[in-house]
C-alpha cells in the first residue's frame, strides 16, 4: 500500500515495514539518475543509523537494496502538518545534536519531519553527509527557516524557538546562527 | 485600461503598451557589453542613450491609434542601481507629462503574473531562471513565497560565465544549447542541491576546467544536463512539500528548450501539468512590467513620487499580490 510519495520516492507499507524506492526520473540523463539514486541510498541507510545512534530519533533501517530502503514504520504526522513553536524548539534540539555529532541532513523541511508519541522523527538522509563546518551547519539551518518562511505562519516564533533548542545541545550554536544570516543575505541580486 | 510599462533592470530596456488583452505594442534596445559580462554603469548608460527612442515610439503609437494611457508603470528592483535609477527618473517624467499616476513593480513578480497570462496556470509552483536569480516559488496567503534558490550564483550567470571562459560570444546560453546538440557523450560535473536551495558556482568552474581536456560540445551538454536536472529536482521537491501540481517557467533561460523539456517531463511523471508562456515573454521585457502595472491599477494599488525610490534588492515575498 502506498503511503507516501515525496519528490523523489515512492513510499509502501509491506507488513510492518516501510519500502522506500527511488524511482527512475526520465528527465535525467540514465547514467546521471543511476548514479544520484544509488549513491543516495546508500547515504540514506547509512547515515540514518549514524544519527540514531547519536540520539537523534530516525527509523530503523532493516535492509538496503539497489535503490531501496527498508526500514521501520514511523506512524505518526508530517511536523508540516502539526508544527508549534515548542516543537520547531525540540527540531532545534535534535538538529543540535546532529550538527554536534558532525552530520549535516542535507534537507531539513518540515516534510522530512514526523510526529510520534509527542517525539520527532528526522527521516530523509539522502542528502545527508559529514561535515563539522560552521558553513555547513549555516547552510542546513538556512534551509529549515526557509521551509519555516515560505510554507508556515508566524515563522519568526518557530525560527525563535528553533534558535533555543539549537543552543541547548550544540555549543557552536552561535555562530551557526549568524552564519545563518550572512547565507540569506548571499545569491541576491548581484 | 490601457497601461505604459518601462522595464530597464539590467541588459534590455524595453517600453510596451498593454491592456487587459494583449500586448498592443513593446519597443526594446538590447545592451551587448563590448567585452566580460554587463558593466551596470556602462549599461544604465545605454538605457539613457536609447530612452527617448524606445519611450518615442511606444507613445508614437498610443497617440496613432488614440489611446488614453492610465498609468506608467516601471520596474522598480530588483536589479543593478544604475539601470533602475535611469528607468526611475524616466517613468517619474512620464507620470507628471501626462498626469496618470506611478506603478512601481517588482520584476521577478512580472515575470510571474505575465507567465500567468500568457498561459493557462492557476495556482502553479514557479521556477525563475535568469541571469539574475534562479528561484522556486509558489503563491501562498497573498505572497509569492521562495521555497528554495541559489545560494551563490544564478543558472544565468553560471552559463555565461562558463561561456565567456571558453571563448563564446554573448549571451552565451544559446550558443551553449546549441553546441550541446552535437555532444556525444556526458562528463561528470559538480552536482549540488541543498534542500530546495541550489549552488552552480562550483559547477560553473568545473565545467571550465573540463573544457581543457574534453570536446566544447561534450562539456556544454553536460553543463545542461547538470545544472537543469538541478533545477528540475528541485522544483520537484518544492513541487512535493507545497503540494502544487502545476509548473510554471519564467525568467530569460526558461527559453531554452531542452530545460523545458526536462520540466516537462517530469511533470508527466508526477501527473501534473507544465506551462510554458511563449519565449517572447521569457526574457525581460516592457510588457511584464506593464501588465503587472495594470494588475495595480485595477486593485487601486499606486506608488507616490515619494515611494518611487529604487529597489535593487526587491524581493518577491515583499509584494502582497492582492489581485491574485
Ligand atoms: N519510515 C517512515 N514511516 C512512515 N512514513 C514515512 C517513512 N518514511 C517516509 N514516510 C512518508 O513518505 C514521505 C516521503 O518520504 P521521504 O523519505 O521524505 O521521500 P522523498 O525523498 O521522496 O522526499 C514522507 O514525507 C513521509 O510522509
Ligand atoms: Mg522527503
Amino acid at each position: 500500500m502506498e503511503i507516501g510519495r515525496g519528490a523523489e520516492a515512492v513510499i509502501t507499507l509491506e507488513e510492518s515495514a516501510v519500502r522506500k524506492w527511488r524511482i527512475p526520473k526520465g528527465y535525467r540523463l540514465p547514467e546521471l539518475d543511476e548514479q544520484i539514486r544509488r549513491e543516495r541510498t546508500i547515504r540514506e541507510a547509512r547515515i540514518t543509523s549514524e544519527a540514531r545512534r547519536c540520539g537523534v530519533p530516525t527509523p530503523i533501517i532493516k535492509d538496503v537494496l539497489k535503490f531501496d530502503l527498508i526500514m521501520e514504520h514511523i506512524g505518526g504526522q508530517k511536523l508540516k502538518d502539526v508544527i508549534t513553536p515548542a516543537l520547531s524548539e525540540q527540531v532545534g534540539e535534535i538538529v543540535g545534536k546532529l550538527h554536534k555529532a558532525g552530520i549535516i541532513h542535507g534537507d531539513l523541511t518540515t516534510s522530512n519531519m514526523i510526529l510520534r508519541d509527542g517525539r520527532i522523527y528526522l527521516i530523509d538522509f539522502g542528502l545527508a553527509f559529514h561535515e563539522g563546518s560552521v558553513e555547513a551547519q549555516g547552510v542546513d539551518v538556512h534551509v529549515y527557516f526557509q521551509t519555516l518562511e515560505s510554507t508556515h505562519d508566524r515563522p519568526d516564533e518557530l525560527i525563535d524557538a528553533f534558535a533555543l533548542g539549537y543552543a541547548r545541545t550544540q555549543p557552536g550554536a552561535e555562530a551557526v546562527l549568524e552564519r545563518v544570516k550572512e547565507i540569506k543575505a548571499r545569491g541576491r541580486y548581484l | 485600461m490601457i497601461i505604459f510599462g518601462l522595464e530597464g533592470t539590467a541588459w534590455n530596456l524595453s517600453a510596451a503598451l498593454v491592456d487587459e488583452k494583449r500586448v498592443i505594442a513593446e519597443k526594446s534596445a538590447t545592451y551587448v557589453p563590448a567585452k566580460g559580462g554587463i558593466h551596470p554603469r556602462e549599461a544604465s548608460q545605454h538605457h539613457a542613450e536609447n530612452m527617448a527612442k524606445v519611450v518615442g515610439s511606444i507613445l508614437a503609437t498610443a497617440r496613432e491609434q488614440d489611446l488614453k494611457i492610465d498609468g506608467i508603470a516601471f520596474s522598480q528592483g530588483p536589479g543593478l542601481g544604475p539601470c533602475l535609477r535611469t528607468v526611475a527618473t524616466a517613468a517619474r517624467m512620464l507620470s507628471l507629462r501626462i498626469g496618470v499616476p506611478l506603478l512601481g513593480v517588482n520584476h521577478c513578480v512580472a515575470h510571474i503574473e505575465v507567465g500567468k497570462w500568457q498561459s493557462e496556470a492557476q495556482d502553479p509552483a514557479i521556477i525563475y531562471v535568469s541571469g539574475a536569480n534562479s528561484q522556486v516559488l509558489a503563491l501562498r496567503r497573498g505572497r509569492y513565497r521562495i521555497f528554495g534558490e541559489t545560494l551563490d550564483i544564478s543558472i544565468g550567470n553560471a552559463i555565461d560565465k562558463f561561456a565567456r571562459s571558453v571563448g563564446l560570444a554573448h549571451p552565451g546560453g544559446p550558443k551553449v544549447e546549441e553546441l550541446a546538440r552535437n555532444a556525444k557523450q556526458y562528463i561528470s560535473l559538480p552536482y549540488t542541491v541543498k534542500g530546495m536551495d541550489l549552488s552552480f558556482s562550483g559547477m560553473s568552474t568545473a565545467a571550465t576546467e573540463a573544457a581543457k581536456k574534453h570536446d566544447l560540445a561534450d562539456v556544454c551538454h553536460s553543463l545542461q544536463e547538470t545544472a537543469f536536472a538541478m533545477l528540475v529536482e528541485v522544483t520537484e521537491r518544492a513541487m512535493a512539500h507545497a503540494e502544487k501540481s502545476e509548473v510554471l517557467l519564467v525568467g530569460g533561460v526558461g527559453a531554452n528548450k531542452r530545460l523545458g523539456q526536462m520540466l516537462n517531463t517530469m511533470c508527466e511523471e508526477r501527473g501534473a501539468k507544465f506551462h510554458l508562456p511563449d519565449r517572447k515573454y521569457m526574457g525581460d521585457n516592457g510588457s511584464m512590467i506593464a501588465y503587472n502595472g495594470l494588475l495595480m491599477l485595477k486593485c487601486g494599488i499606486v506608488t507616490p513620487i515619494s515611494e518611487s525610490h529604487v529597489r535593487p534588492g526587491y524581493r518577491p515575498d515583499e509584494v502582497d499580490v492582492v489581485w491574485a
